[in-house]
């Protein structure tokens, strides 16, 4: 890592920045208004190569036959590329149906959390003078110290009996391990709204419900972006709760289906790599597309 | 990241917000009666499902802890036994210093890292959004896939190069070194967890009035002097809420091991999670288990000597 030993000229350059910073969202005027400090950016563009050079890397690797592989470093790109990688890493963890699973696990969660911790955080918010609504949300914050290697164990055979030892299992406790810090992103959210808004409708008769999904949920939109970027990333990168959880290997992720290739025997790298990108390529793609977006519902849930 | 971490993530942010709007003691009586039953239908369900999915396992864990249960057939209790053997254990106690030793390194290194690409980023440069995309996307990958593209790059990659320019002592894998692992661990690790941390930061960072260093320039400070006197003391709040957030998220470190060494070699990087973990497949279930409540106990610890220490000294977001 060589973006950690720079303190100083980073630091020295931070300073001044200050005066254009501190002006709300305007990047094209900052683009134009300040004066580059270039060396500072080749700085940051070195270290970026951290990132890049991984993932650089990881595509020269899948696009490599065996042979090409050889001895070397890896970081050669291959001449003539190998294509049929791909194809061959398609075959070999089934694919579609590892990505039917990742798919259904990842929406399923995504929906379940907006759905659970928008529901509980406006009753809590609404009611918050009320015992049993506020009992409720410190015994739901009281689980985030709970560590989950402690449960896990009881857990798996828990869900087993139940015959839950499959995604929807996952689905079931990517929601409800999630649970906690979503409401809280939301309460705080909900308590911003004021009442008089439901009010008006109440006045015209609507219920409970109806405000909910009429008028609250619509307007909790930046949180529910934050709280489903969250749950997506979160639940489409697992690999710790469907390794354990589900039983049958057909239905496994793609972050589990990767440790296909970590068996002694196995040392056909370019197959690994083409399937790791594979795996890796749906995130990369969505983040990289809606980048600005992402990046500020993520920012929302850090300044929260 | 894991689920585990994310929801030790945010423990502290929500301990200042829920005394300020707490009016404790009123209205308790008067609003019982007239509640919507609705609200009670958004919860109660929920709640039902968490104390089934979350609570219960974590009871019926402590339960079979003072048990001798191996994860199968017939079982009895033997109190404390599993407690004081796990006291006597070597491979735990190994165990645990490595997870601590490895947290520590990981949340220093994490910060120091983060702080200064959010500085960075923060800064004039040129091209700021495309660089800042870049930097962010290691928080979107699978933290076990990326352990495995490093895997390869520790392994073959970095021995080779470093016998072609004869460094000689990084010719064989760190991986397979019993001294060295860990540090492999500890750069996969930031790697991962680093962009998050910026994130907080940058958020920090822009916090802070711009006003504050225009009269600090006005009064002569150099930047660096500027960093230490004002953006350090400014943004300590989110230097704290890293360190907190971080340090409890590694401690449950177990995909990017699992990715890497696989606890090995030897023994040499297996971390707490991962031993617990074992006891679902190695016949010692309420051994683990007894394992796991102490590093619950732990952990609480923690937590319990942090808040104390943010209360002391002021520290708000």
């Amino acid at each position: 890592m060589t973006v950690s030993t720079h303190p100083e000229p980073i630091t020295g350059a931070a300073a001044p920045t200050r005066i254009t910073s501190g002006t709300p969202r305007n990047r094209k005027s900052n683009r134009e208004g300040f004066k580059v400090n270039w060396w500072l950016t080749g700085l940051m563009l070195a270290a970026s190569l951290t990132i890049l050079l991984p993932l650089y890397f990881t595509v020269a690797m899948a696009l490599k036959s065996p042979d090409q592989i050889g001895t070397g470093t890896g970081l050669a790109w291959p001449n003539p590329m190998n294509w049929e990688n791909f194809a061959a890493a398609y075959v070999a963890t089934n694919f579609p149906r590892a990505f039917m699973s990742t798919a259904f696990v990842t929406v399923l969660s995504v929906l379940g959390s907006l759905a659970c911790s928008s529901l509980v955080a406006y009753a809590i918010a609404r009611n918050w003078n009320h015992r049993f609504f506020r009992g409720s949300f410190v015994y739901l914050l009281s689980a985030m110290f709970i560590p989950f290697p402690v449960i896990i164990l009881p857990l798996i055979k828990q869900t087993a009996l139940l015959g839950l030892d499959n995604p929807a299992g996952v689905v079931f406790l990517h929601v409800l391990g999630g649970i906690s810090f979503n409401t809280l992103l939301y309460i705080a959210f909900v308590r911003s709204i004021p009442v008089e808004l439901e009010e008006s409708a109440r006045m015209d008769g609507a219920t409970t419900w109806q405000v909910f999904r009429k008028i609250i949920f619509p307007l909790l939109a930046p949180m529910n972006a934050t709280v489903g970027i969250f749950a997506f990333l979160g639940s489409w990168n697992d690999f710790l709760l469907p390794q354990m959880m589900i039983a049958d290997p057909a239905l496994q992720t793609l972050p589990v289906v990767q440790m296909l290739f970590q068996g002694e025997f196995n040392t056909n790298y370019s197959l690994a790599f083409a399937s790791y990108l594979m795996a890796m390529a749906p995130t990369l793609v969505v983040y990289i597309l809606a980048q600005r977006w992402v990046l500020s519902g993520v920012m929302r849930g850090a300044v929260k | 990241m894991t689920i585990t971490s994310r929801v030790a993530q945010t423990a502290r942010p929500a301990e200042g917000k829920t005394p300020t709007s707490a009016s404790p003691g009123t209205g308790a009586f008067r609003s019982k009666s007239k509640i919507d039953p609705t609200y009670y239908w958004m919860v109660v369900p929920v709640l039902g499902l968490f104390a089934f999915f979350i609570t219960l396992p974590a009871l019926v864990g402590v339960f079979f802890s003072l048990t001798n249960y191996a994860g199968y057939g017939d079982w009895k209790f033997i109190g404390l036994m599993n407690y004081v053997n796990i006291f006597k254990d070597p491979a735990v106690l190994q165990s645990y210093i490595f997870t601590f030793v490895f947290a520590l390194t990981t949340t220093v290194v994490v910060n120091v890292v983060a702080l200064a690409i959010a500085l960075g980023l923060n800064a004039k440069i040129k091209w700021r959004t495309g660089i800042r995309t870049v930097f962010f996307i290691p928080m979107v990958l699978s933290a076990l896939i990326v352990s495995f593209v490093f895997n390869y790059l520790f392994s073959n990659t970095l021995p080779v190069l470093a016998e072609r320019y004869g460094m000689t002592p990084l010719a064989t894998s760190i991986l397979a070194n019993e001294n060295l692992a860990w540090i492999a661990i500890v750069v996969v690790t930031v790697w991962q967890a680093a962009p998050g941390a910026t994130i907080i930061y940058l958020a920090g960072l822009q916090s802070v009035p711009s006003e504050v260093y225009e009269a600090a320039d006005l009064d002569g400070a150099g930047s660096f002097r500027q960093f230490l006197s004002l953006t350090l003391p400014l943004i300590l709040g989110y230097l704290v809420i890293n360190v907190i957030l971080g340090f409890k998220g590694f401690l449950g470190t177990y995909e990017i091991i699992v990715g890497l060494t696989g606890g090995g070699p030897g023994m040499a990087t297996q971390s707490v999670a991962m031993r617990i973990f074992s006891g679902f497949t190695g016949g010692d279930y309420s051994y683990q288990m007894a394992n796991a409540v102490i590093y619950f106990l732990i952990t609480l610890l923690i937590s319990v000597i942090q808040l104390r220490l943010i209360q002391r000294r002021g520290v708000s977001l």
